[in-house]
Parts: C-alpha cells; structure tokens; sequence
C-alpha cells in the first residue's frame, strides 16, 4: 500500500526539519516553560496571599487564561504584542517584535496560567509547620519561600511540570497558523511544496510521539529518584 | 525578659486564651502545663508571634510581640523555638539545616557558619551525621538536631513546644538531657511539656493551665508539694500514678 509513497522526500528534507524546525520547536518549550514556571510561581504566591486584591487579581488572571482556547490568545497576541510594545516603549509605531518573541511572550502567559495552578497544590502541599519552622528563625516571607517552601514544592511537583512541558512542546506546534517555520510548520511546507502531504504529516506524527514517550520514560524515572525522604 | 499580660485569644468566637498573665524571668526556666487542648501551645506560639492574639500584651526582652510596627523577623531571630514535629528542613542536610538561617537571617559567613554548626552538631552528639538528611535520623537525633538548630542562632530565650511528645519512649531521654544541660547553664526557657520529671528537676516555676486560663503558677516545690487548685490536683493525680 506504500507503493505510491514517497518516502525519499523525509531524507532530503530532514536538515531543514530538524536544523530550523526543531531548533524553533525545542527552543520555544525551553524559554517557554522556564518563563511560565517563573511566572506562574508568582501567580501562585499571589493567589496564596493574605492579601485580597492580589489574590483575586491572580485568580482573576488564572481563570481567564485557562478559559481560552490556546489559537485565540495565540492570534490575539500576534497582533498585540506590537501594540502593547509601543505603548510600553512609547515609539511612534507599532513594535515589530518578530515571530519568535511574539510567540514566546503568549505561551509563557498562557502557560503561567497551568503552572501557577500547579505551583499552588505545591505550596499548599508543604506542611505548616514548615513555614512556622522558617519563621521562628527570623526568615521573612520572601526567605521562606526562597529557602524553605519553593525548593521543596518544586520537587513534589516536578513530575506534574515535566508533564505539563511536554504538553507545552506539543501545543507549540500551533504557532504553524502564524507561518512560522517551527517542526509542524517546516514539515508542512515541505508537503505543500512536493505535495506530499501524507508522508510528512505521518513523519510529523512519529517525530512527536517519539519525543513525547521519551521523556514521559523519563520524568518517571525521575520521579522515583528524586523524592525527599521524610 | 519574657512578660505575659491579659493575653487572650479567640478564634471566631471561641476563646482560646483568657487573660493569661505569667513572666519569665532572666536565666529561668518556666514549664507549661495542662490537659490537652488548654490552650498551652497557642500561648508558647504567642510569644514569638507566630499565633496573634487580639487583647494584652506580650514584651520579649523589652520588645512588644503584638505592636504592628515591631519587625516580627528580627525578633524571632533571636528567641529559639523547638517543635513538636522537629520541622527540619527535610530537602537539606543536617548541616545546611544548622547553617541557613545563621547566613541568611543573621549574614554571617559560610565559615564561621559552619564551625558553629559543628560545635553545636557536637554538642549534641550528632557530628557523625552532619552529611544525612534529616529523613535518615531517628525521632530523637532528629529533635537534638532541631535544638542545635535553635541554638545557632544564639537565642536570649528558647522555647519548647512539647519538644518529646511526639517520640518514642525510649528516645526521650537523649532529648531532655540536651534539654537540663542547657537549664543548668542558665538559659532562659519557657517548656511546654508533660514530663513531670524534668520539671520537678530543672524548672524554677510552674504555670498550669485548662480551658485557656492559667489556673496556677507556682514555684516547682510548691506546685508538685500542695497545689492551690482542684483542677490541677486532679491533673497531677492522673499522669503522676503512673
């Protein structure tokens, strides 16, 4: 049944896929997610505060974010973020920020939102006692998350990241609507271009997959070894 | 050093606490006392601020734990507290454990950190122990180590939260010996505890509490000789005849 396929066309086009489209791909997940977990961090320590109107500021902002299809605020930032741009900066035209920013700015946002929830059962999951124990040796707030909370529910949670970040690195490939050459996006152009739509995408499908399980192996071989004894 | 007066506490509209009044004095040693639930935790977590409390007042060595404008940090740093859960930090060695407030809250070096962790690690036995994390200890070792973890700080005052009731029998005493080691050599100390032994041994005063009040605060002779109240005759009679 593959008789009429043509496989060839992988191997000539596997630099282009791998050396622009990965690159993209892998480098988005990376920034991504370390800006979305800092960001979320704080959303996290917001929420948790005594202190009402950040509180509902947070929640405010978790809720929307997780409220709205991951395509929508893709284009809505898209088209924004030069806006936003100028009127941070105050130039006299909108930012052209190009594709890269631009995406790297939505998906922390968006995922700040996933991670700050994340972060929060985190938190909430280091005994009071804890926090009691840091403060009765002078630590201020900021110290004891610093030292004392945050260290130790990032290892809880570090698991449920990884897993999150593997969704992430899938959900990048949505930036191909904004003809940005990420692996998706690369991979498709080839198939539009040699009208070889089913090889590609198939290849495309495999590439994820493999990638995905291997490191889903891996956060759980992680998981296992990284445990606090308590 | 340490005064108590008219503190009480609600939560909601239940009173914890009911104008407890006590002192302790420079170099004494005070044990709190009483059926559980009396309220005896609530008022030794007063002192540093950890608990608020809405009505009266608490000074620590002149300083008033409960005025809006007192740096509740820089307070703490200087009174040790000892808990019944130890609250190591479990993600960092013993040592680190010893050394992290010594750097972050007090700003010493790395170094001299160190040496007085590991004086202190002596101290209590543990210098064998100083790479484990506080998982691979044993409920006493632990608590020692919590202890010289308070001590690093150089307190003007510990305070014990029922530091052994929370371990087994037989570590108990390797917890209370640290603990009369430090009584003997005038540490100022307020113990939250129900071992009676180490009252009538070190303590100067005690204070018995029940239903959020302080029903009695006597000098250790009198209190174990002919106490005043109904209430803590009947305390003693229950965990003495054992």
């Amino acid at each position: 049944m593959f008789a009429n396929f043509d496989f060839d066309v992988i191997i000539r086009s596997l630099p282009y896929l791998f050396y622009d489209g990965m690159t993209f791909t892998l480098s988005l997940t990376a920034f991504a997610t370390m800006g979305g977990v800092i960001f979320g961090t704080l959303l996290a320590m917001m929420r948790l505060s005594g202190f009402a109107p950040l509180s509902i500021l947070a929640a405010g902002y978790v809720n929307l974010m997780r409220s709205v299809p991951l395509l929508l605020v893709i284009f809505w930032f898209y088209f924004l973020v030069p806006y936003i741009g100028q009127w941070i900066t105050g130039a006299p035209r909108p930012v052209q920020v190009g594709a890269f920013v631009s995406s790297f700015v939505t998906f922390t946002l968006f995922e700040a939102a996933y991670f700050a929830e994340i972060m929060r059962a985190g938190i909430q999951s280091i005994p009071r006692g804890q926090v009691a124990a840091a403060q009765a040796l002078g630590m201020t707030y900021f110290q004891t998350m610093g030292y004392v909370v945050l260290p130790q529910a990032f290892r809880n949670m570090l698991p449920v990241l990884l897993t999150q970040t593997i969704i992430l690195f899938q959900d990048t490939s949505l930036v191909y609507v904004l003809s940005i050459t990420d692996f998706l996006g690369a991979a498709s152009k080839v198939a539009q271009r040699d009208g070889r739509l089913v090889e590609m995408y198939l290849f495309a499908a495999l590439v994820y997959f493999v990638i995905s399980y291997c490191a889903s192996l891996l956060v759980r071989r992680l998981q296992s070894r990284i445990a606090i004894i308590r | 050093m340490i005064t108590l007066s008219k503190v009480s506490k609600w939560y909601q509209d239940f009173q914890v606490l009911k104008d407890c009044s006590t002192e302790v004095a420079k170099g004494e040693v005070v044990v709190v006392c009483g059926p559980s639930g009396s309220g005896k935790s609530t008022l030794i977590k007063c002192v540093n601020g950890l608990e608020p409390f809405q009505e009266g007042t608490i000074t620590v060595s002149g300083t008033s734990v409960g005025a809006p404008k007192t740096d509740l940090p820089k307070l703490r740093a200087r009174i040790g507290m000892v808990f019944q859960h130890f609250e190591l930090f479990p993600h960092l060695t013993v040592m680190r454990n010893l050394e992290i407030a010594q750097i972050k809250v007090l700003g010493r070096g790395e170094d001299e950190s160190k040496q007085r962790g590991m004086r202190l690690l002596e101290r209590v036995g543990l210098t064998a122990h100083a790479k484990k994390y506080p998982g691979e200890l044993s409920g006493g070792q632990q608590q020692r180590v919590a202890i010289a973890r308070a001590l690093a700080m150089d307190p003007i005052a510990m305070l014990f939260d029922e530091p052994t009731s929370a371990l087994d029998p037989e570590m108990i005493n390797e917890v209370l010996d640290v603990m009369v080691s430090l009584a003997t050599e005038g540490m100022t100390m307020m113990v939250v505890t129900h071992e009676m032994g180490f009252a009538r041994k070190v303590a100067h005063r005690v204070v018995f509490m029940d239903k959020g009040e302080i029903v009695e605060d006597a000098p250790t002779a009198d209190f174990f000789g002919k106490p005043r109240s109904e209430r803590a005759q009947v305390f003693l009679s229950k965990i003495l005849q054992h």
